[in-house]
């Protein structure tokens, strides 16, 4: 077969070259040609414009309705595994039996942490590296509540063996379940900057054809008009006012959407970030805190870990307010909505350190009682009931951070919405001026035929 | 006594263990019921590293440096069970060291003294004591040939020995033999048993952990065959799983301290003031008395304190 098959075929290629070229010395031959070429052109510029907007706007909305819940859920995730985590703590630190509320606060950031880890799995969409994490998360939540729950039960009893596995299970969140976590939230985080990336690409192959389109167009009533003096034909008017709409609409409306999403980035996504990483700072300074208390004594590191925590969130120890994350997020908030709550966090922040300083001076001057109650209530070493702690004024920053996101998640949903809005109806609408386009670029060549006739 | 001190000459293959350490299987001699000091010739060899300073009741600079400071800080721990634990159902720290933390601070400090309790894990109790950041520890520590180079210890005041801690079922160990061949043994970093277990291995993975309780947790986490600690802290992880037991004999003869830093030996003589009144008084002593509070239950049988030895 494939002895004789190439024979043929270059016959009919050779037959059609030579049909073309016998067409090309005529007038009439050469005005189906243009006629052809001008369609195709006009045409595939429609179909490449529909195709490249058509990615666009989908990875527009995965910004909006996907891959920035899902970052965000990411770290929430993490930040309700770590607060089930403090919480824990507090909980071990008050004597006698836990608060109900403790105990409250326990159970429903490991509901958060579970469902968030079930909807992530659901929209892993075959990404190795989430289905590792959210397999690990899945695997070892269950093992650190049951640790939790021993701890509880030793605890009730008595026993010090409760302390030990409170330790044991704060060893198995701080060493495998927090880095899956923050992975995820990495993994998400990417996913939310190639979505963006993919939605602001430049469509430079339907920038180049529509202006080779109109390009053709323009060339083919020039043509016309040295040949014949007239000044208009109608049809190729109207291709070239079709795919010249087509064009400005592609640019105009992408350019726009561009913005948005640049918008969206500019002012939410960065809060977002800086304000979730706070959250998570703020926790951990809390947990170490805690922990400071739990380890009574032997918790230097944990103080160190603490002042870090500290640092980052509101600049080093003597310098308050200046550099830090909330510093970042309050210019970083362009509206009182946004700057409202953080300038709240950071009041509760400053006001978190000193009353830690207290408690502080009086775990380091042996007076453990007094101590504790700064930091989780209770009466100090004079029986007198504390009414000021460190506990109330992280619940106050962790609130506002949680205000200062929503309102920074709504902002974000808002531009992420208008970046898809300014792409509605491109993709069809370029289909739909094209083929107007191309229809008229036909009319118009076919007049001229017709005069041959 | 000479062939177990022949042990201790070896001390570059035993670094932390006591030189009395009994051969294995050797009967425990616990508390002889005495409190007649008895003075021992001390030599290189560390025949007797339990002799400690003649107990004085004079202030000298450590002693005075506590009272200006108002507060004695004494290095403790909270997880061992019946000797130094947080009791979880009000928070205070509890226990027959604390007992005797409390008589110290009472001596140096009048009835209302003030006491600030540091938790320190069990391999930091030397360089605590060494850096004074804590006044003494008073730690079920052991008194060993190595570690009286690093601090000072009072005169001894609990015989102990370590022993093995298993699961009463479904365990191959029956030993400290060759029955703990691929075996897992947990015990704590710093300990007396670890230095054992690193010198006769018998074969065993060692678990080192921070604190011997959090070898209870390996152990019913399955991580852990088998658990080497002092018998008495082995007994208060008994009482806290009823589902283990202790097997074999004590494997080593040693004994508890308090441990102070070696300059202060005005604060150690005036220890052991405080320690040779806690042994008068036969069987209402406070020391029998604390005895009874919190150890006679799970660890029966001793009859008095160990007698105190002087090395001057």
């Amino acid at each position: 077969m494939s002895a004789w098959l190439p024979g043929p075929r270059r016959a009919a290629w050779a037959e059609g070259v030579d049909r073309l070229r016998d067409a090309a010395t005529t007038e009439p031959g050469r005005l189906r040609i243009i006629g052809a070429v001008l369609a195709l052109l006009v045409v595939t510029f429609g179909a490449v414009t529909a195709w490249q907007i058509t990615e666009r706007s989908s990875a527009a909305r995965d910004v909006a309705s996907r891959s920035e819940p899902l970052s965000a859920d990411a770290a929430e995730i993490y930040r309700s595994l770590a607060d089930a985590n403090t919480t824990a703590a507090d909980g071990f630190l008050v004597s006698g039996q836990e608060p109900a509320a403790v105990r409250q606060r326990y159970e429903s950031d490991v509901h958060t942490a579970a469902q968030l880890i079930a909807n992530a799995a659901a929209n892993s969409q075959g990404s190795a590296d989430t289905q590792n994490q959210v397999t690990l998360l899945n695997q070892q939540l269950p093992v650190y509540t049951g640790l939790v729950e021993t701890a509880r039960a030793n605890n009730r009893q008595g026993l010090p063996l409760g302390g030990a596995y409170l330790r044991y299970a704060n060893d198995q969140m701080t060493g495998t379940l927090l880095p899956a976590a923050q992975k995820l939230y990495q993994t998400e985080t990417g996913r939310l900057n190639g979505d963006y990336a993919a939605a602001e690409s430049l469509p430079w192959a339907a920038w180049i054809l529509g202006l080779l389109a109109l390009g053709a167009l323009v060339w083919a009533q020039r043509r016309t008009y040295l040949r014949t003096n007239r000044v208009l034909n109608p049809g190729l008017l109207a291709g070239t006012a079709a795919a010249g709409l087509a064009l400005v609409w592609l640019v105009a409306g992408h350019t726009v959407a561009r913005s948005d999403l640049g918008d969206s980035w500019d002012h939410s996504g960065r809060s977002l970030q800086v304000l979730n990483q706070a959250r998570i700072d703020a926790l951990q300074a809390r947990g170490n805190e805690n922990l400071t208390l739990v380890a009574r004594g032997a918790g230097a590191t944990y103080e160190d870990a603490y002042e870090q925590g500290m640092s980052t969130l509101d600049g080093p120890r003597g310098q308050q307010g200046a550099g830090g994350l909330l510093a970042q997020a309050l210019s970083l908030a362009d509206d009182p909505g946004g700057r409202t709550p953080v300038q709240q966090a950071a009041d509760g922040v400053a006001q978190w350190r000193s009353r830690h300083n207290v408690a502080n001076n009086d775990d380091n001057n042996g007076d453990y009682d007094s101590a504790l109650a700064y930091v989780i209530g209770g009466k100090d070493s004079s029986g007198t009931e504390v009414t000021q702690t460190t506990g109330q004024s992280f619940d106050t920053v962790d609130r506002s951070l949680q205000q200062a996101v929503d309102h920074e998640t709504g902002e974000f949903e808002r531009a992420a919405g208008d970046a898809r809005d300014s792409l509605t109806g491109l993709p069809e609408g370029a289909a739909v001026l094209a083929v107007l386009g191309a229809a008229g670029a036909v009319l118009g060549i076919g007049r001229r035929l017709s005069e041959y006739r | 006594m000479a062939s177990a001190c022949a042990v201790a000459v070896t001390a570059t293959l035993l670094p932390l263990l006591p030189c009395d350490a009994a051969p294995l299987g050797a009967e425990p001699s616990r508390g002889p019921g005495l409190t007649q000091a008895r003075q021992v010739s001390v030599d290189d060899s560390c025949s007797h590293p339990e002799a400690s300073l003649r107990p004085s009741s004079a202030s000298g600079d450590a002693v005075k440096r506590i009272q200006q400071q108002g507060y004695l800080t004494v290095g403790v721990d909270q997880n061992s069970y019946l000797w130094g634990y947080r009791d979880p159902e009000t928070g205070q720290i509890v226990g027959f060291d604390i007992d005797l933390v409390k008589a110290i601070a009472r001596d140096i400090l009048g009835s209302d003294a003030k006491i600030v309790y540091r938790t320190i894990p069990t391999d930091q109790r030397i360089s605590a004591v060494q850096h004074h950041t804590v006044d003494m520890v008073v730690r079920t520590m052991s008194i060993t040939c190595d570690r009286i180079k690093q601090v000072a210890f009072s005169t001894a005041y609990f015989q102990i020995g370590q022993q093995l801690l298993v699961p009463k079922t479904g365990t191959t160990v029956t030993g400290f033999d060759d029955s703990l061949n691929g075996k897992t043994v947990c015990a704590a970093s710093g300990s007396t048993a670890e230095a054992l277990l690193n010198s006769q291995p018998h074969g065993s993975r060692v678990l080192r952990v921070p604190n011997q309780l959090d070898c209870l947790v390996r152990l019913q986490l399955g991580q852990a065959d088998a658990v080497l600690t002092d018998n008495a802290l082995a007994a208060g992880q008994a009482a806290q799983d009823p589902a283990v037991h202790l097997i074999g004999q004590p494997l080593t003869q040693e004994t508890y301290g308090v441990a102070m830093n070696l300059a202060d030996t005005d604060l150690v003589r005036r220890v052991n003031k405080v320690l040779d009144d806690y042994r008068s008084g036969g069987a209402s002593s406070p020391w029998m008395q604390a005895y009874g509070k919190w150890l006679a239950h799970n660890l029966p049988g001793v009859t008095g304190p160990p007698a105190p030895l002087y090395k001057d």
